[in-house]
């Protein structure tokens, strides 16, 4: 019998359901050493070597090293453990929020000060909202000139 | 007996927490979201309660993906504020109830909800974000939070995380422990996290302040019905982080005109709920912050 997901059909949103936990097992407890302060320092003076004392896998590592937050997700990374990578780099949670947007920082702010991101369009994939596959990546970067 | 008096939901977000230990909550971005919380600081001085039962969900802090309790209650005696990945906050340690904790610990476990007892951990801006906006700043030192707080910690973090309707049956089941335990005791329930934010994917930075505040409405003068309303809806329209709101239905679940089961039906309708305060307000960081305060009539 499949499992009820009914979260599937929703535009950029991964959710950190039982399989994503299994993927990304490592790659999150890699995420939880960085609350110790040596651990960051170490990771911080060499990233490649802190990280091959993991058994992530090697994609997995190479979205922790470009701080690629949407790839890290989609191999079985969860927000709350990212953000600690975040931290560690001294990134906030709103930086590191909009960097998975395209928008840059200023945008992403702005959109935030203007009252969010609208659920028009984006309640269902194939609708026609700016979270929509179709309108990546937003902001000045998704401009066609 | 021990009673609850009164309960209170607020968003919790680390930003905020940020904001009033650097110092900038008077800068113009933060200035009316603190605003918000002048009612509340003076209240908390006015009805001050002897223990706060304060449920919060843990951010991949005390609780790592080696264990994943969906209901966890603290009944350890102290409790250290967390170094999330930028130090710890510069807060006061958070004082337990271990023996209430224990109490309801055992009520609500032979109420058929398998908690998980949790006698060391640490605690996230989840539950220090909260205190913090009802009681001020506070030296890390010479300060101390005004009462005893009974950590209870649900997940939200992997899926599948509680269903509403299961946070508020809960919530009826806390209120029955907390009513059979013998001291006189002011107790509060805090339900935290929310309203609307997505902090992930293309979707991010999703604010729904219509949703928001008819569920609000909802939870208020119709509880029963709120807490039918199913996970995908609170993903959909308040966004993924948003099922943080689930939370907020174990306190309301609380309040004494929640009928226990139908036994209880003529003494939940002698009770009602008044609003003390209501406020909200976009943004905080990525997030809609909601606030209510509600007591016991």
């Amino acid at each position: 019998m499949a499992l009820d997901k009914p979260y599937q059909d929703i535009p950029g949103t991964i959710i950190f359901d039982a399989e994503q936990s299994r993927k990304g097992y490592w790659l999150n407890q890699f995420c939880m050493s960085l609350m110790q302060p040596d651990n960051r320092a170490r990771f911080k003076a060499d990233q490649r070597a802190y990280l091959n004392e993991w058994p992530m896998t090697e994609e997995q590592r190479q979205a922790v090293i470009d701080m690629d937050l949407n790839r890290a997700m989609q191999l079985g990374g969860n927000i709350y453990f990212l953000a600690k990578i975040g931290s560690t780099h001294g990134l906030s949670f709103q930086q590191m929020a909009g960097s998975m947007t395209g928008m840059s920082e200023v945008e992403y702010r702005a959109m935030m000060m203007a009252g969010g991101r609208s659920a028009e369009g984006n309640r269902y994939l194939g609708e026609d909202g700016d979270a929509q596959a179709h309108h990546q990546p937003q902001g000045q970067a998704g401009k066609k000139d | 007996m021990a009673k609850i008096t009164a309960s209170v939901f607020t968003s919790h977000v680390p930003a905020i927490g940020a904001a009033m230990d650097l110092g900038k909550t008077q800068e113009d971005y933060w200035k009316p979201l603190f605003a918000g919380y002048d009612f509340s600081k003076q209240w908390m001085k006015d009805n001050k309660p002897d223990v706060i039962f304060l449920v919060y969900n843990d951010h991949a802090t005390a609780f790592s993906l080696d264990l994943i309790p969906t209901f966890a209650i603290g009944t350890a005696a102290e409790y250290t504020p967390a170094d999330e990945g930028f130090g710890p906050r510069p807060v006061p340690k958070v004082q337990g109830h271990p023996l209430l904790a224990s109490h309801i610990a055992h009520s609500v476990i032979q109420q058929d909800f398998d908690l998980t007892i949790v006698n060391k951990m640490d605690v996230d801006h989840g539950l220090t974000v909260p205190l913090s906006l009802m009681c001020g700043e506070k030296d890390p030192v010479k300060d101390a939070w005004p009462c005893p707080v009974i950590p209870f910690a649900v997940n939200v973090v992997q899926y599948p995380v509680p269903s509403g309707q299961r946070c508020f049956n809960l919530g009826k089941a806390i209120r029955k422990a907390v009513e059979s335990y013998d001291e006189d005791l002011n107790v509060h329930i805090w339900g935290t996290g929310g309203m609307s934010h997505q902090l992930q994917g293309a979707r991010a930075g999703l604010i729904n302040r219509a949703w928001d505040n008819a569920w609000l409405d909802q939870m208020i003068a119709d509880p029963a019905a709120c807490a039918a309303t199913p996970h995908i809806d609170y993903v959909r329209e308040a966004g993924s982080e948003g099922i943080e709101l689930v939370m907020w239905l174990i306190a309301r679940g609380a309040m004494s005109d929640v009928p226990y089961d139908a036994t209880d039906l003529e003494a939940a309708r002698a009770h009602s709920v008044r609003v003390k305060h209501r406020f909200y307000h976009v943004p905080a960081s990525n997030t809609a912050v909601g606030h209510l305060i509600l007591e016991n009539n």
